[in-house]
């Protein structure tokens, strides 16, 4: 019955039959919000199934465009969880969407929900691909899918950040990744994903695995690591649902993954490791790691902060992929989770402070707090996960990526993942006590928020708490993936 | 292929590689007679539809017997004329049948549009006589007949262009421009081949490839190949010869350009490929020196030199018809390659290439329809105003860009492996950068269109929208479709461009 390549299928197949059921309910608002909501528990239940029989390794062959070339999926962990991250997030997120949209009277709302089904299928189809080719494809399918909600608007300001949205995305994939595909294809005879590394099992010189690392690191522009991130500030002028689920999960989470599974099964970490690039890319991840938090600080405009926060995190995950150390890219791993539902819960809680205020600058958010107690509560749990603070989610990516470093021979790179820390702390905390201590401006809000844009940060707030406690079984479930001694050994400890 | 092998009867089988060229130029003094342009387009259609059953027809004969050689009259060659069908020549047959066919259905609306209503039939009658001559140049095997039908086609061509001036005048000169060029190129091709009977004493392409291999070459064979690449060079808009092509593409009748972009060119193209690859042999040292430093280093300039004017064109054709010498470029890049992988990646891009600009050249003949539009521009906000036009406009638009989902990435794909086969990784970056300046000059049509809000309408009213005719949506729409299906099924394509790589090159 539900057979584990039906359960495949349906990853596919539930957001797009979602997304065809909201453009013909366009004109019955809540069937049409129903739809999303169906659709996005529906894939979150498949996901759920997914995700148990990931280590099976179930297979399912799309398409055969010809000879060698097969659009196929292949379950395994890293893609399993990414794929719950997503799909467990579009149902909160859909629910603060329908708050939002309606709040803030938004046009075209057909549209965006019928793109936001597209970029939810497409960002599973990278979650589940199983060769380059079919994680290409999607990839660019989620580039596609996500400009017409980037340029939402349609005013001159989301016409230009659309545009540099889609040249930058689209230039480094077809310019630079499409050829490290090819290049791929054509060192090691096809593009699958192989444990231990599809290059490293066929015996690709490290100096051209050099040339590849770099083709990747940047080409998958998704991941945003200096300088190719600009695309994702700009990416900003969308509404906020999508900067929340799209712009710290779906999609940047979708080029994060993209390179960490690249690392794990096309280089495999001993090829990253010998390869003569992999130290100055660890190196740029941690200048971008520092320099775009720096640059974070310099926002008044709280959704900017929150998205060079973003470019900050993102490229922990590099980082990590660099490294080439199994902790360094169990962190990387986490940090995908981790960093998912706290900046969500940011972005939501931006979202419902501009539903409620229309303001955006943190400078003009003084005592707010009051008036919205737990948003500002969900705000700071999740500026503190971000921040790696104890008990919260994000405390263990960080702790495992220093380790990583250690034991890769990089504790200089620790320097940067403390400092760091200290800016997140500076630019992420004033808006709590600005809200909660500074006197407010007016006298009362403009108008009060509806419960839907409040109850899914807080939500997700609660959710990072608990995932600080799943360590253990997510551990055992990734640790697999970056098969090793060390942590085997960690582990019977 | 057994199926279509059987198409037709036997005995018109046996004389398809003749009917498929006697046809049309019989139509087209049929065609001149017509009282009506409608009549005339009558004729046009049933020969177009004659000549797609044949060339299927060819195919499946070619696919199940191996090669065919046709005695014209009976005369069998060295001495008579030979037509000649083998994996090389067959999916031009297919892509100026089929892609012709289309562009026919599409011609109804769009030439009684453009073209006076009394110069109609004479028109139809032209390009039957265009028609007749690529499909000649195609199924040729004597090279002197080669010059005759391109010649044949050229000048209809010339006349066909012109017949743009009801709407512009600019199509004289742009015309007239093609016609001392082509002239040029043609002289040069004809004194090429004239080179070669003097050194063969034979003028049966076959017959000629087995004596200079007999022979072997010197300096008369040296100057016929200079000759024959530049005459047919020019003729396939290989970049610098390719200067008529922009201003003839932009002021033709939109249907004329379709076609022609989407076939001519092509033809041309073979005709280079069939000289380079069969007369001469690729492993003849001025003839591999010419791979490297002539074909791949002019395709590379062109795929960037060409791309970069696109992207600054303020006309829409124009942009489309820089383009178009760019992806000429990439022809020239695989064929310069020479290699098997290379010619085949040449080959795909070929037929795929003819499926993008169809689909491009029909969508701009649409909307010029509809609303005039030649300027970029004015392509402003047409997404709104033609829904069904635009979208079929942007999947042939990302095509060109080598998108995924769509036949230009399969094209890519296949000239970038082969590109590194080669071991070429300059090659590989300059398809890139070529990609990513097809990127930028597609763009700008596609922001033209779905970002910015359509002209207003007479006082104030909002634009309404306006459905093309379907007799140009429905070829149109194919042709966008088969961009997006040849993707998911590659192996058609691949396999009838692996098949001519090897039908030259030797080897499965």
């Amino acid at each position: 019955m539900w057979t584990p390549e039906l359960s495949l299928a349906l990853a596919l197949a539930i957001p797009a039959i979602g997304g065809v059921a909201v453009a013909l309910l366009g004109k019955y608002p809540n069937l049409r919000e129903g739809a999303t909501l169906v659709s996005a528990v529906l894939l979150a239940l498949n996901v759920a199934y997914l995700v148990e029989i990931a280590p099976s390794h179930p297979v399912l062959e799309l398409a055969n465009l010809a000879p060698g070339l097969h659009l196929v999926f292949r379950l395994e962990p890293l893609g399993a969880l990414f794929a719950a991250v997503a799909s467990g997030l579009w149902i909160v997120n859909s629910l603060y969407s329908i708050g939002y949209m309606r709040g803030n009277n938004e046009k075209n709302q057909t549209r965006f929900y019928v793109c936001f089904c597209i970029a939810i299928g497409a960002a599973m189809g990278v979650a589940l691909s199983g060769n380059l080719l079919t994680m290409f494809l999607f990839y660019e399918v989620l580039t596609l899918s996500t400009y017409p909600l980037v340029t939402h608007k349609g005013d001159a300001n989301a016409k230009r950040g659309g545009k540099i949205y889609l040249s930058i995305l689209l230039g480094t994939s077809i310019g630079l990744l499409l050829p490290a595909v090819i290049a791929t294809h054509f060192l090691a005879g096809s593009t699958d994903f192989v444990a231990g590394g599809l290059l490293a099992v066929n015996e690709v010189t490290p100096a051209i695995a050099g040339v590849l690392l770099v083709l990747f690191a940047f080409g998958i522009g998704k991941a945003a690591l200096m300088p190719v991130h600009p695309w994702l500030p700009n990416a900003m002028v969308a509404p906020t649902p999508v900067s929340a689920l799209l712009h710290a999960v779906a999609v940047v989470k979708a080029g994060v993954f993209a390179m960490l599974k690249v690392g794990t099964y096309i280089f495999g970490p001993a090829l990253i490791a010998a390869a003569p690039t992999s130290d100055a890319l660890a190196w740029i991840a941690g200048v971008s790691i520092v320099l775009s938090s720096v640059v974070a600080m310099t926002k008044d405009n709280l959704k900017a902060r929150l998205a060079f926060s973003t470019v900050s995190q993102l490229s922990y995950v590099t980082l990590g992929v660099m490294l080439a150390s199994p902790l360094a890219m169990l962190g990387g791993a986490l940090q995908i989770v981790m960093h998912a539902w706290g900046k969500i819960t940011l972005f939501m809680s931006a979202g419902a402070i501009y539903t409620a205020t229309k303001k955006t600058e943190i400078s003009q958010m003084a005592g707010l707090g009051r008036y919205m107690p737990w948003l500002f509560i969900a705000y700071t749990v999740g500026a503190l996960s971000i921040i790696g603070l104890p008990p919260l989610g994000g405390t263990w990516p960080k702790l495992f990526l220093m380790q990583g470093a250690w034991e890769s021979g990089h504790g200089l790179l620790i320097v940067a993942l403390v400092a760091s820390s200290i800016l997140n702390v500076a630019y992420l905390l004033p808006l709590s006590a600005r809200g909660f201590f500074s006197a407010p401006e007016e006298a009362k809000l403009k108008k009060k928020p509806p419960m839907l844009v409040i109850l899914p940060p807080v939500i997700t707030a609660a959710g990072v708490l608990v995932l600080f406690f799943l360590i253990g079984p997510l551990r055992d479930y990734l640790a697999p993936v970056f098969l090793s001694s060390s942590l085997a050994a960690e582990a019977a400890l | 292929m057994d199926m279509l092998a059987s198409l037709l009867p036997a005995g018109i089988a046996v004389h398809a590689p003749a009917l498929i060229v006697v046809i049309p130029l019989i139509m087209a003094a049929v065609a001149a007679f017509m009282p009506k342009g409608l009549w005339a387009w009558g004729v046009t259609l049933v020969t177009a539809i004659a000549v797609a059953v044949l060339s299927l027809n060819i195919l499946g004969q070619v696919s199940t017997g191996g090669v065919i050689s046709y005695a014209m009259g009976g005369w069998l060659p060295p001495v008579g004329i030979e037509l000649r069908v083998d994996m090389l020549n067959v999916p031009l047959l297919l892509l100026v049948g089929i892609v012709g066919l289309l562009c026919v259905i599409y011609a109804l609306p769009s030439v009684a549009d453009e073209i006076a209503k009394k110069q109609q039939a004479l028109f139809y009658s032209a390009f039957l006589v265009c028609f007749a001559g690529l499909l000649g140049v195609t199924i040729t095997g004597d090279a002197f007949n080669v010059f005759v039908f391109l010649e044949i086609s050229s000048i209809s061509t010339y006349t066909i262009i012109a017949m743009g001036a009801g709407k512009d005048r600019r199509a004289l000169t742009a015309s007239y421009n093609y016609l001392v060029l082509g002239t040029i190129g043609a002289t040069f091709f004809v004194i090429g081949v004239g080179f070669l009977y003097m050194a063969t004493g034979t003028l049966n392409i076959a017959d000629m490839a087995a004596v200079l291999e007999q022979n072997g070459h010197d300096r008369v064979t040296q100057a016929a190949f200079a000759f024959i690449v530049v005459g047919l060079g020019l003729k396939a808009a290989m970049f610098p010869l390719h200067v008529w092509l922009p201003n003839a593409y932009a002021f033709a009748p939109n249907f004329v350009t379709a076609f022609l972009a989407s076939t001519a060119t092509k033809v041309a193209f073979y005709a280079l490929i069939r000289f380079v690859f069969s007369v001469f042999h690729p492993e003849v040292s001025f003839v591999a020196l010419s791979f490297t430093w002539l074909f791949a280093v002019v395709g590379v300039i062109a795929m960037i030199v060409a791309s970069v004017q696109a992207v600054f064109q303020t006309d829409a054709r124009r942009l489309l018809a820089y383009s178009s010498v760019a992806q000429v470029g990439y022809m020239m890049l695989g064929l310069g390659m020479g290699t098997a992988a290379g010619l085949s990646a040449s080959m795909l891009h070929l037929m795929n290439h003819a499926l993008m600009k169809g689909a491009l050249f029909m969508a701009l003949g649409a909307f010029a329809l509809n609303f005039g539009v030649r300027r970029v521009k004015d392509l402003a906000g047409l997404g709104q105003t033609m829904p069904a036009s635009s979208a079929a406009f942007t999947v042939a638009s990302l095509s060109l860009v080598g998108v995924p989902l769509t036949v230009g990435f399969t094209s890519k794909w296949y000239l970038v492996t082969a590109a590194l086969e080669r071991g070429w990784w300059w090659a590989v970056a300059a398809l890139m950068l070529s990609s990513l300046l097809a990127l930028a000059y597609v763009a700008r049509l596609l922001s033209a269109i779905w970002m910015e809000t359509p002209p207003a309408g007479k006082a104030g009213l909002a634009p309404a929208r306006r459905l093309a005719p379907w007799m140009v949506l429905a070829p149109m729409s194919l042709l966008a479709f088969a961009n997006i299906y040849f993707f998911f099924h590659a192996a058609p394509l691949v396999g009838l461009a692996r098949a001519a790589a090897n039908a030259v090159m030797g080897g499965n």
